[in-house]
């Protein structure tokens, strides 16, 4: 006979499912008693905050396109009538056009808070890769999505991103036909960016699952970025972490909603609100604020399939961060040299971004390549560089002794708190 | 250290805020107050009402409003019997009937407002070339806002001696490239206001500029109200949950 699960739920219900199909143990298992390093900051809700972000999206997106028409002729008029005429409509819209810039928010804080305190390091190279993978999608999503609306700032980023792989030799040309389905950006094109910006969302939440599954595997990082090394070590994730994720995730809708009901518009662009003209071509075609430091690279290369490559490694040399850095303490606390050169890349995206906003001539353009030359600079010689010769400073012996002590141990004084660190 | 972070965090704050601003160019646009600025802020309905006015008297000779439903204006005081009457005294066209032709018959508020020109070719061949832009959105499609067709409506002067006008254009100091098609079109008195407000130039651009900031985001009012009430509710639940979350972590430690 087969064997059931041994299921140990006192409810009958559950235990008669879940002795079949062990979906109660596997949830019991990694979100009530998943151990999570005791010590982390808030900058490990971003991970939730994002989830939840995608969650947003997902459930907004779907009413809109009840609504939403992917045609040329109608596409702009029937976002406006969403604004006017839908129940709400307004409110859905704007969550959702806000919410992928909160998306993108929460993921790079995300990101960047993985960066700082070295969570791409064995054994979490895939998790890390899997991240950028989600990354890669959310960026091709979010610019279809921007696409939809057929303004005129939907149809001229969709002119200059799908001109880009016109670049590459011999196949270029064909490629963007095939990506246009014409010979221009027109009706076919934004049909298809429609089917795909519906589809995406729901492989990204897939590969979130895959991301969680990995995470699940080796464990979360913590601040201090060494492993726990017993249960002393850990809280369960429920009910610790989830009443702090909770409490990070209420702050956050707290700024989004600011942005939502305040200045709803003012991530977006004026332009966008022109209907699509083919024949007029705005001022400045500049991307939503998230694509900037990407497109202050790609303008600063003044080869166009340079320009390109260069883009598309900006973010391959993400995939391969785990082999460029080559120093074996994970946490930025302990190393005193790289953690300078941490916040001067946090900079230097910052700078890009700026740059990548302003007209690429002059002054500008000059410093988005200082810019770009530092970003390179910075994965492909310093980390592996730096990571042979930089001396850390001394590490704890676990995590619960800088806890309990109040950091006695650890070297610099500053960082005695790894609690309130953020 | 701290100096430098802080000067990065805050050099972010910045960033994300001053993303459109950095699109304006040439000449700055002055601010002004507006009712409907600020988080409690509403739309002016009787200004907005003297706004329509100016635009039916005035700008729709040329420019289209044609995603604004007539019955948009409930949302500035106009009542039921007033959007009828208001909706009959446009002709629209519908059709075809029984015979297969198209006919005219009085507007109803459901209507959106009716174009001047049959299409764009048609209002370019009327202009001079230049197409007048439709007004649904051109309080949002601007950058400025407002604030710029405010500028825009009362910038019209005299071409600096340095400026060759092209012919048939206008000198506007706060259009982009300051050659405008549409000419210096409010007047002192150009329209008489029921309601006593002296119609003064710029009385009549800041009505027109409310009108058109409503037409626009019809829902705004009913945005930052239902706005503050989010975010009251989401300031008490973060507070609860902070309570919480440093009860249940005492019994760690």
């Amino acid at each position: 006979m087969a064997q059931a699960h041994a299921s140990n739920f006192k409810n009958p219900v559950v235990k008669w499912i879940d002795s079949r199909l062990p979906v109660f143990t596997m949830l019991h298992h990694e979100y009530n008693e998943y151990p999570m390093p005791k010590n982390v900051n808030y900058l490990w809700a971003f991970g939730a905050i994002a989830g939840i972000m995608l969650v947003i999206m997902i459930a907004t997106g779907l009413v809109l396109a009840m609504q939403y028409a992917a045609n040329t002729a109608i596409a702009f008029d029937s976002v406006e009538r969403i604004m006017r005429d839908v129940n709400y409509g307004w409110l859905l819209r704007y969550v959702h056009a806000n919410g992928a810039s909160f998306f993108f928010i929460a993921v790079y804080l995300h990101m960047f808070r993985g960066l700082y305190y070295g969570s791409y390091k064995a054994p979490r190279e895939i998790l890390w890769i899997i991240g950028v993978v989600i990354f890669l999608l959310m960026m091709a999503t979010a610019f279809m999505g921007y696409v939809l609306p057929w303004g005129q700032m939907s149809f001229w980023g969709a002119t200059v991103i799908t001109n880009l792989f016109s670049a590459f030799p011999i196949v270029g040309d064909p490629i963007v036909t095939w990506l246009w389905g014409g010979f221009s950006v027109d009706n076919p094109t934004l049909n298809r960016f429609f089917a795909l910006h519906f589809l995406l969302p729901f492989v990204i939440l897939g590969v979130v699952i895959l991301h969680t599954a990995a995470l699940h595997i080796c464990g979360s990082n913590n601040p201090l970025g060494i492993d726990p090394k017993g249960p002393q070590d850990t809280v369960p994730f429920n009910p610790y972490i989830t009443v702090k994720d909770l409490f990070a995730v209420v702050c956050f809708l707290i700024v989004y909603a600011i942005f939502v009901f305040f200045m709803p518009n003012y991530l977006g662009h004026p332009d966008n609100y022109i209907p699509a003209n083919p024949l007029v071509t705005p001022a400045h075609i500049v991307p939503e604020w998230y694509f900037l430091p990407f497109y202050a690279i790609l303008r600063a290369i003044p080869d166009k399939l340079g320009g390109v490559l260069a883009m598309f490694g900006a973010i391959a040399v993400l995939v391969i961060l785990p082999w460029l850095d080559t120093s074996k303490v994970r946490s930025c606390k302990f190393r005193p040299i790289y953690r300078q050169f941490f916040w001067v890349l946090a900079l230097d995206a910052l700078v890009l971004g700026y740059a990548g906003a302003m007209p690429a001539e002059g002054n500008w353009l000059l410093i988005a390549r200082i810019g770009t030359a530092y970003y390179f600079f910075h994965f492909l010689i310093l980390l592996p560089i730096l990571g042979k010769l930089e001396r850390p400073s001394p590490m704890p012996a676990s995590i619960s002794e800088p806890v309990l002590k109040g950091g006695g141990r650890v070297a610099a004084g500053a960082h005695a708190k790894p609690m309130e660190k953020a | 250290m701290r100096a430098l972070k802080t000067v990065i965090l805050s050099a972010a704050v910045a960033l994300g805020l001053g993303g459109t601003a950095l699109a304006s160019e040439g000449v700055k646009i002055p601010a002004q107050s507006w009712a409907h600025s600020g988080v409690f802020g509403t739309i002016d309905k009787a200004s907005a009402q003297r706004g329509f006015q100016v635009y039916k008297e005035i700008c729709a000779a040329c420019h289209s409003m044609k995603l604004v439903p007539i019955r948009t204006l409930a949302g500035i005081g106009f009542k039921e019997d007033e959007l009828k009457a208001l909706a009959a005294s446009y002709e629209v066209q519908a059709g075809p009937n029984d015979n297969g032709e198209m006919f005219m018959r009085p507007g109803i508020p459901a209507d959106r407002f009716p174009s001047p020109f049959p299409n764009d070719n048609a209002a370019r061949a009327a202009n001079n070339g230049a197409l007048p832009p439709d007004l649904s959105l051109v309080a949002k499609a601007r950058v400025g806002g407002e604030d710029y067709l405010y500028a825009f409506l009362t910038g019209f002067e005299d071409p600096p001696a340095d400026v060759n006008l092209m012919p048939g254009m206008n000198y506007n100091k706060y259009f982009p490239g300051h050659q405008v098609g549409m000419p210096n079109i409010l007047s002192d008195d150009g329209v008489a206001y029921a309601d006593g407000t002296k119609a003064t130039a710029a009385q009549q651009a800041k009505d027109v500029a409310t009108f058109l900031t409503f037409v626009a985001e019809p829902k705004l009012d009913e945005r930052k109200q239902m706005g503050v009430k989010v975010i009251l509710f989401l300031i008490v639940l973060a507070g609860l949950m902070y309570a919480t979350k440093r009860q249940m972590w005492a019994k760690l430690h």
